[in-house]
């Protein structure tokens, strides 16, 4: 008995933890969005949600940002983490590629405005070519391209990690058997190493959905997000009902994003 | 004579300073059962990579069917593998794995399901294409993984120590299996192991390797009966190697006495090994044998008794008997002249060869 009551104390740290910051919050959230800007009882919040334009489209900018943002990452990390594995000192490429995470995001978003300023580092330079300076901050591409550099390291972790596990015997399997680089990949490699791109995925689409600070230092809140939108929420109109309403629409979507690109048990005998 | 279908000519592998494979030379002829067999790290493995063309090699060229092939990729060799740890795709079913090599060929939907379940028939794994990879015996495995490459009609099948995950009984029956397939299909097969008693079961030829080099290739009665040095002697079977003279043709001295052999072509006094096989040596009276030893210590193998005595000298000998010693008995051996093997202290391949026809040819 004294045993077990042991290793159940190991979980008491992190089951408080779960239960404070986790679980309560959720609750609270959804208990949240049941009331209006006055505190009464209602579900005007969700109606508001899903009749006004605004939200929907909203909804669709976040969805469409977080997918362009998840696209230009994966591209660049999948070749990057094949490439890697393949390197000599990939330990130290790793941690060459971890490293920015170590900054503040913060930090890191004024560093690209200084970047991409009129007077930045790029237009300086595009100056001694002779052209004209050009707008980047506060452009859909600034946008997409500072949210996917600070999600590439989480999107080559995983696929990197996957890429590592693969048996390299099977890659010379199937050039055994006939198959060409490419055929190799897309029946072989690929297939054996989704579940790093999928976790990859989660980690980078996710966390894309709710992206605000960014929005506003690098898209000049010209892209108006979900997250963008629940910070206005509590911070400026103190609507907290609409603000912890969005709040649910998003677990929501993480919960199906999660769902979709999760590890589904094997599927049995095929007929 | 058989038509030769992979050449090997004076292949040499390095990695930086390392040297795998020395300077090897190797013909295999259609439709045979070859064996390259040595210790772990004597390159047996890195000749079939090379063949399969995992690697390339630093010197020498592979000839396929009389074509140079070292600048062809892996996937263009009319050879296919068997791996060592099988490599079945694990996210596929036993029947995609087989109908791998033939999807990418596209051949029709129609033939491909026909030449998998032949393929799966031959390996007696019918009806188990549903089944998931996971789902498998080892030795079901090594099966699929056989199917796998034999459904492409190799030319050539490289098998790289594809026995050493089974059990021993299970070996025992996979060895027949081989045995029989590689009869029935016709197809070369050129199989890695460490497991002499595999290879001398199965083969037609054996290379035997050590150090990256080819000590002696023969048919398995050739290379057990008359291994040309200490290596081949030792690592093939088991086998009491004595230091001795050559006395003249036909006269070996060991021992401290003179014997009659079946061994000439040496240059008379030269320094020798005498090799004889425990199974050759039988026991008599002290006065009868032609060697008295002192028995030491015996284990119960099943089939026979293994003695370890002693000599004065103090050389250790082994012998096979089905009757066991009494420990501590001093007995004699004996042995016919046919027993005694003599080696010569560095001989090459070549030479032992032509030694060897030199006086047995007539």
């Amino acid at each position: 008995m004294k045993k077990n009551g042991t290793s159940m104390a190991f979980y008491v740290p992190y089951g408080l933890w779960l239960a404070l910051f986790v679980i309560a919050p959720v609750i609270l959230i959804i208990y949240q969005s049941f009331f209006d800007i006055n505190g009464h009882l209602t579900l005007a919040n969700y109606q508001t949600y899903f009749s006004s334009g605004t939200y929907i489209l909203m909804t669709f900018n976040s969805v469409w940002y977080a997918f362009l943002i998840t696209v230009v990452t994966l591209l660049i990390s999948y070749p990057t983490a094949y490439l890697l594995h393949y390197t000599k000192h990939k330990q130290l490429w790793l941690l060459l590629i971890i490293l920015p995470t170590w900054i503040n995001l913060l930090l890191k978003a004024y560093a690209f405005i200084g970047i991409f300023s009129q007077n930045g580092g790029i237009n300086t330079f595009l100056g001694m070519l002779g052209i004209a300076p050009k707008q980047f901050l506060f452009t859909d591409f600034s946008f997409i391209f500072v949210a996917s550099y600070i999600e590439i390291p989480f999107m080559i972790l995983p696929i990197f990690n996957g890429i590592e596990e693969l048996n390299e015997s099977f890659v010379n399997a199937s050039r055994d058997l006939g198959a060409k680089w490419w055929q190799t990949f897309t029946k072989v490699i690929w297939p054996l190493t989704i579940s790093g791109v999928k976790s990859g995925v989660q980690a980078v689409f996710i966390p894309s959905l709710s992206l605000f600070m960014l929005t506003r230092l690098i898209g000049g809140n010209r892209v108006i997000t979900l997250g963008t939108a629940i910070e206005e929420h509590f911070l400026v109109t103190m609507n907290w009902g609409m603000g912890s309403t969005i709040g649910v629409v998003l677990i929501v979507a993480m919960v199906i994003i999660m769902f979709l690109t999760g590890e589904r048990k094997k599927r049995g005998r095929r007929a | 004579m058989s038509h030769t279908i992979i050449e090997l000519q004076h292949v040499s592998k390095r990695y930086g300073d390392t040297v795998v494979l020395k300077d090897i030379n190797i013909e295999i002829e259609q439709g045979k059962f070859y064996t390259l067999l040595g210790p772990s790290g004597s390159g047996k493995t890195t000749i079939l990579r090379a063949i399969a063309g995992f690697l390339e090699v630093s010197e020498g060229d592979v000839l396929f069917d009389g074509q140079r092939i070292n600048d062809v990729p892996a996937n263009e060799r009319k050879v296919n593998t068997v791996f060592q740890d099988y490599a079945l795709f694990p996210h596929m079913n036993v029947f995609e794995n087989v109908a791998y090599g033939l999807r990418i060929q596209k051949k029709p939907k129609k033939a491909v399901a026909q030449r998998v379940e032949s393929a799966l028939k031959m390996v007696r794994l019918e009806g188990y294409g549903d089944r998931e990879i996971s789902e498998l015996s080892g030795g079901q495995q090594q099966r699929v993984a056989i199917a796998r490459a034999i459904v492409l009609e190799p030319a050539v099948l490289l098998l790289d120590e594809p026995l050493s995950a089974l059990d021993a009984k299970l070996r025992k029956d996979m060895q027949y299996e081989l045995r029989e397939l590689q009869q029935r299909l016709g197809i070369t097969f050129l199989f890695v192991t460490h497991d002499q008693e595999e290879a001398l079961a199965l083969s037609d030829e054996i290379f035997v390797m050590n150090d990256g080099e080819v000590q002696q290739s023969g048919t398995p009665v050739d290379i057990y009966d008359e291994p040309i040095n200490h290596f081949v002697a030792d690592f093939i079977g088991e086998s009491n190697i004595v230091a001795g003279h050559m006395i003249a043709d036909y006269q070996v001295e060991f021992n401290g006495k003179t014997f009659e052999c079946a061994d000439a072509g040496m240059r008379p006094n030269e320094p020798v090994e005498v090799v004889l096989r425990p199974e050759d040596l039988d026991i008599t009276s002290t006065d009868a044998g032609k060697v008295q030893v002192k028995v030491d210590t015996q284990l119960f193998r099943g089939d026979y008794y293994e003695i370890v005595a002693y000599d004065r000298l103090n050389n250790e000998w082994l012998i096979h008997s089905t009757n066991p010693a009494v420990d501590g008995d001093t007995v004699g051996l004996t042995f016919d002249a046919e027993d005694i093997h003599v080696m010569r202290l560095n001989e090459s391949e070549e030479d032992f060869d032509a030694r060897l026809e030199s006086y047995e040819g007539e």
